[in-house]
């Protein structure tokens, strides 16, 4: 069976997902990624009604099992400061990250 | 035996009757931690010794002091007749994906090695505002990505008390390891195709897998936010019972937390199977994998003793009056792999894009002037495998040429999946079973090092487990006997929406039924 995830559409991918792998890396996630679109390929064999509906998640809620959204407002959080400090890097109160490239578009 | 060795209900009794203190309770789980659970993971492990391969290994970190604390502030409550909260004194552990606040909360990977929690998830709160005491956290597949605990991040990884060069499951690994060797009563795990009740099998404890929405994932570090569920893993029923009644229900911070009253568990746990009608599913008796070589799909029956004890469990439920149904037909449950393969890998690659060296969490320690740069060093510095290769196969299968080949695929799948259940429990329909009756697992414990690296045969342990998941439904996995082998079996109750009161009172039936059994003397090989 021929593999339908190249080395192009790989590379493509993990630069999609903002990755960076060795060759190592990428030859173990590459074949596993074959392997797992294999097993995938057994969905196709199975009949489908055109009309079969989809859910969000396998119960499905009625109005009285659904919760009511609550408001969408506005809450100061107590100590912004807690929140902050998780960030690796913070000047004040900006969270600092390096350059964000710029591209001139045609 | 020891306090340590008790059910959280046993323990109960003791401290309201005032024989024993909170402070003793605790004392005697850090004394047993002590003995059993050797080094904590940690990202810096170095070599393995030989010890490390004779100890579980289920705690990331234990919070020894802060547990004492707290027991000495509930026994000072006790002495001055104060009223204390229902679970006042019992010790748990929470899977490292559970926040808890100004405690480290790692999903047991790198990226996430040096995040405090701002906020409590409300399984803990809840656990916590009963008086329950959290000890620690314990060890898990690095983000859940995982069926045996080895892709976790914090090494040494968590072993199977009943035999240390096994697996102890996952992916909530580190709570059953430390529910099976007597660390902790009970354990808050997580569920998104079997991670609770595989990991409960191997390890010979109860596991539960609630109904979608019946517990809040508030707080909890998401995986397949469509089919992740919180639910308990305990020794015996009644304890699981007493732990679902205190985390369940509706939650204003978790729009799928469902707006469904929670029955009183412990009132209907002793009602007896007479009359329920519990099903038997040959599709629940052979495994389908994929071979590797040539894509094939292969069936083989499940593990013999394991396929025994299910029908051994058949019996004893009909000796106690259930009406037991054979040959009733599943037939899409070989779908059920392939389906998750696609579903929670578009799920798991849009809730790691979260993760990028910006708000919280590592970041490339090399000094790099462009974001996007930044963002690929810190990804891949502290991802293991296993989340790469889910944001990989996530961004492919959703792909806009794509989708309607595989995620739309695999979601009318899921419908099927649905369609079985719903057939099989429906009160006008052919069959009208109260619960189907299953093996949790389709073998017992595999060696550590066997299976890993395999992404698919790995996902196919999860086979049995996977369906609920997918169809929303609970799933309570109990132990059924020990194998051959020596390790333990999981039977396996699946019951229809919000049944747990159901699937607990068939479960303790079980036990009640078992419990004179030689099997059920054995205990696991680091209590021996």
């Amino acid at each position: 069976m021929s593999e339908e995830i190249t080395p192009e559409i790989f590379n493509h991918l993990v630069t999609l997902a903002a990755l960076e792998l060795d060759d190592k890396q990428a030859a173990y996630l590459r074949r596993e990624l074959n392997q797992q679109l294999k097993a995938i390929h057994e969905l196709e064999s199975i009949p489908l009604d055109v009309d079969l509906k989809i859910t969000t998640h396998g119960v499905s809620y009625s109005l009285t099992t659904s919760p009511v959204l609550r408001e969408d407002t506005w809450l100061p959080h107590p100590n912004p400061g807690e929140i902050l400090a998780q960030a690796p890097q913070v000047d004040e109160q900006y969270i600092i990250v390096p350059d964000i490239p710029h591209e001139k578009l045609d | 035996m020891e306090l340590c060795d008790r059910s959280a209900h046993e323990l109960l009794d003791l401290l309201r009757s005032k024989q024993v203190s909170a402070e003793e309770v605790v004392q005697s789980s850090l004394q047993r931690i002590a003995v059993v659970d050797g080094r904590p993971g940690s990202l810096e492990s170095g070599e393995e010794t030989d010890q490390d391969r004779r100890t579980v290994h289920a705690f990331i970190s234990v919070a020894a002091e802060q547990a004492l604390d707290q027991a000495k502030a509930i026994d000072q409550q006790l002495a001055k007749g104060e009223q204390v909260g229902p679970l006042a004194g019992i010790p748990f552990s929470a899977k490292d994906v559970f926040c808890v606040k100004d405690t480290y909360t790692t999903a047991a990977s790198k990226i996430l090695a040096n995040f405090k929690a701002p906020y409590t998830s409300t399984a803990v709160e809840r656990l916590q505002k009963q008086g329950a005491i959290m000890l620690g956290k314990v060890n898990m597949d690095e983000f859940t990505y995982g069926s045996s605990n080895e892709s976790t991040a914090f090494q040494p990884c968590p072993r199977n008390p009943w035999d240390t060069s096994r697996v102890p499951g996952g992916s909530s690994g580190g709570s059953t390891s430390s529910v099976a060797a007597g660390e902790v009563p009970f354990s808050l795990g997580t569920d998104t195709a079997g991670s609770i009740r595989q990991p409960a099998a191997f390890c010979g404890v109860v596991g539960v897998k609630p109904t979608y929405g019946r517990v809040s994932r508030y707080g909890i570090i998401a995986f397949a936010s469509s089919l992740d569920c919180p639910g308990p893993v305990t020794r015996d029923v009644t304890d699981a019972a007493l732990m679902l009644q205190a985390i369940a229900g509706a939650d204003p911070r978790d729009s799928t937390a469902a707006n469904v009253p929670v029955p009183d568990y412990l009132a209907t746990l002793e009602q007896g199977v007479k009359g329920k009608r519990i099903g038997l599913s040959p599709d629940y008796f052979q495994i389908s994998y994929m071979d590797a070589e040539s894509g094939e799909i292969h069936q083989k029956p499940v593990q013999e003793d394991i396929s025994a004890a299910v029908y051994h469990a058949a019996e004893v439920l009909q000796r106690m009056g259930a009406e037991i149904i054979e040959d009733v037909p599943m037939p899409n449950t070989r779908y059920g792999i392939p389906a998750f393969f696609v579903i929670s890998r578009v799920e798991a690659a849009s809730n790691l894009h979260r993760y990028d060296g910006v708000k919280y969490g590592y970041r490339t320690p090399s000094a790099e002037d462009d974001l996007r740069v930044m963002y690929r060093k810190t990804r891949n510095e502290a991802f293991g495998l296993q989340p790469k290769l889910r944001i990989l196969m996530g961004m492919y299968v959703s792909a806009a040429q794509y989708s309607e080949q595989y995620y739309n695929r695999a979601l009318k799948v899921r419908a099927l999946l649905r369609r079985d259940f719903d057939q099989i429990f429906d009160k006008q329909g052919k069959y009208q079973l109260d619960a189907l009756l299953t093996p949790t697992t389709p073998t017992t414990a595999f060696p550590i090092g066997a299976i890993y690296g395999d992404s698919v045969l790995m996902q196919y342990s999860d086979q049995f487990t996977v369906t609920a998941n997918h169809a929303g439904i609970p799933g309570l996995s109990l132990p059924g006997g020990i194998a051959a082998d020596g390790l333990p079996i999981g039977v396996q109750l699946l019951g229809p929406d919000f049944s747990e009161h159901t699937l607990f009172s068939i479960g303790r039936a079980l036990e009640i039924g078992t419990q004179d059994e030689v099997w059920r003397l054995q205990k696991p090989a680091v209590l021996r």
